[in-house]
């Protein structure tokens, strides 16, 4: 970048003050519009008719099941989902071995599928009529419209998400490091905890804190898979639809101010994770693309 | 001098391939086995027929329209973001990631409670004669709600990134700031924005959650794709559900592949400059 020897910027194109005021007007409003009143209208309608009725909403035996069941998946996906993301970095950054580039695909391929596909495929997998239907039914194993089947659609739609933190971060550090580590004796698993994790603790914590929200989020593919049974297979976003037919609006919207509540401690963790140089934000532009789990997050 | 190998290459691979081809996989195949066992003809006519046509036609209109918002839309966002300083400027940049952070479900019931005819846009709007809510407007609106992100923060970097020598030089040359933005701002930023397009579009074909609520899902009027493969599942029709979703899933890897594409090009782009 070029440095001004005056000192001074010189106006660049769109500095006009008119111009710039309106501009600003103008994305602040639509900014306004669709991302801060759709919070707005969460917290007025939860509390609208009151404290005490928005802690019974919340206390419900049916929302508190839905809570409990949206939790428990989260504590079985999220840490499988790490696993897998750092087994699939490491596999990828630190060792040459074709079909490396296929792999990274396939990894992103949740991304770009809808969940309603994502749902449909499952129930053909373990459904009734799937694959392996008639030989779970004989073994009397129940997966589709149960925990397993809902926590295999989470995970699925999560797949990529600690992978894609750690493989550009890991791609760039290289592997010198790790090489130095292992020739002067260490182990594998101890190279890894002393001289890898730290390095990739921040962008390791920012996938999985990426990948929870998402878990506990998750709408459409569970909803295919889950059968909606009220009080045993309803997470939290399937039991806010289902008050939200059932015209208990407070409830639906006390339930889903726990869920907007976690969407803004997401947030807030995320830009002081990006502070910590996590996040693909914070590198830039010409190092963000090396590869094809780049550029944004869906 | 040959590298020193380093360790764990076969269990951190044997768990990555196992994990995608167990959880990544198998399901699509699955998929694509059970709408293969429908034979062309019946595969035909179940995604050719009016209905699903019909659902085509609203998706893919309304995740155009979506779309185009969200390439203004997020170019200015993009531009205020990074050129202009404010206060309330890092809140509104966190802000930005909201639509991802926010459960679908949660954002359907916000916005058809927002647009509905009773609600704090939906009533004045109504009052000038448009209705939002349960109308392919309601789509649009979820659909550019879900996907805002992506155009803004594929932009961004390049934008903090622009030389500005080149606007300099334009305007030592006498040009406009419209001049200078269309002919030398605008063809550095193009690759950014039509991966972020791409990818904008993508995910708008695919949403489900936030737009089932704000719909109205009235067949050839207000149903997307992505619900009428879910009707059918309710409805036990297996091979019909299977058919419709194997078109949506054929359309995400179209989508897929022109994304990486626009991506590369980007790359491409940004490295040169």
């Amino acid at each position: 970048m070029a440095k001004h020897l005056s000192g001074r910027r010189p106006p660049r194109i769109g500095d006009a003050p008119k111009f710039r005021r309106a501009l600003i007007g103008i994305v602040l409003f639509f900014v306004a519009v669709v991302v801060i009143a759709p919070l707005a209208v969460i917290a007025s309608h939860a509390f609208s008719k009151g404290l005490p009725y928005f802690t019974a909403a919340i206390a419900e035996p049916d929302t508190r099941h839905a809570i409990m069941l949206t939790v428990l998946t989260a504590l079985i996906a999220v840490p499988i989902n790490t696993a897998f993301g750092i087994a699939a970095a490491w596999a990828i950054t630190k060792h040459d071995f074709p079909g490396r580039r296929l792999l990274l695909i396939v990894i992103e391929i949740p991304f770009s599928i809808s969940p309603i596909v994502a749902g449909v495929s499952y129930l053909f997998v373990y459904g009734l009529q799937g694959l392996f239907g008639p030989v779970l039914e004989a073994a009397e194993l129940k997966i589709m419209f149960a925990l397993p089947g809902i926590v295999l659609a989470s995970m699925f739609v999560t797949a990529p998400f600690v992978a894609r933190e750690l493989i550009p971060l890991m791609q760039a550090q290289g592997r010198d490091l790790e090489e130095a580590a292992t020739s002067l004796g260490a182990s594998g698993w101890r190279t890894f905890f002393t001289v890898t994790l730290p390095n990739i603790k921040w962008a390791l914590l920012y996938g999985v804190v990426l990948c929870n929200s998402r878990v506990m989020g998750e709408f459409g593919a569970v909803s295919v898979v889950s059968g909606n049974i009220r009080g045993q297979t309803n997470t939290l976003p399937l039991h806010i639809e289902l008050l939200y037919h059932d015209y208990d609006a407070v409830g639906a919207f006390a339930a889903a101010s726990i869920l907007a509540t976690l969407a803004v401690i997401t947030l807030v963790v995320k830009v002081a994770l990006e502070r910590q140089g996590a996040g693909r934000r914070s590198r830039p532009a010409s190092l963000a693309g090396n590869d094809s789990l780049s550029e944004v997050k869906p | 001098m040959k590298r020193r190998v380093l360790p764990g290459l076969p269990l951190s691979l044997g768990i990555t391939l196992v994990y995608a081809a167990i959880i990544i996989v198998l399901p699509l195949i699955a998929l694509v086995f059970k709408a293969a066992s429908l034979g062309p003809a019946d595969y035909w006519r179940i995604i050719s027929s009016d209905r699903a046509v019909a659902s085509y036609v609203v998706t893919i209109s309304c995740a155009f329209v979506a779309t185009l918002f969200n390439l203004v839309f997020g170019l200015a966002l993009a531009w205020v973001l990074v050129r202009y300083r404010f206060p309330g400027r890092r809140i509104v940049d966190a802000l930005v990631d909201l639509p991802f952070a926010l459960p679908t479900a949660v954002a359907g019931i916000s916005l058809t409670t927002l647009f509905a005819v009773n609600g704090w846009f939906g009533g004045p709007l109504s009052a000038l004669g448009i209705k939002v809510a349960y109308t392919p407007l309601g789509i649009m609106i979820a659909m550019a709600f879900t996907s805002l992100p992506f155009v803004v923060r594929t932009v961004q970097p390049v934008l903090e990134e622009l030389d500005p020598t080149l606007e300099e030089a334009a305007q030592t040359l006498g040009g406009s700031d419209l001049s200078i933005f269309a002919r030398v701002v605008l063809p550095l930023l193009t690759p950014a924005l039509l991966a972020g397009v791409s990818l904008s579009f993508a995910r708008s074909l695919g949403e489900f959650g936030a737009i089932i609520f704000i719909a109205g899902n009235q067949p050839f009027e207000t149903e997307i794709t992505a619900l009428l493969a879910f009707i059918r599942l309710e409805e036990y029709d297996y091979p019909a559900s299977a058919a419709i979703a194997s078109v949506m899933l054929i359309a995400a890897f179209v989508m897929l592949a022109v994304t990486n594409l626009l991506q590369a090009r980007a790359l491409r782009y940004t490295v040169r400059n």
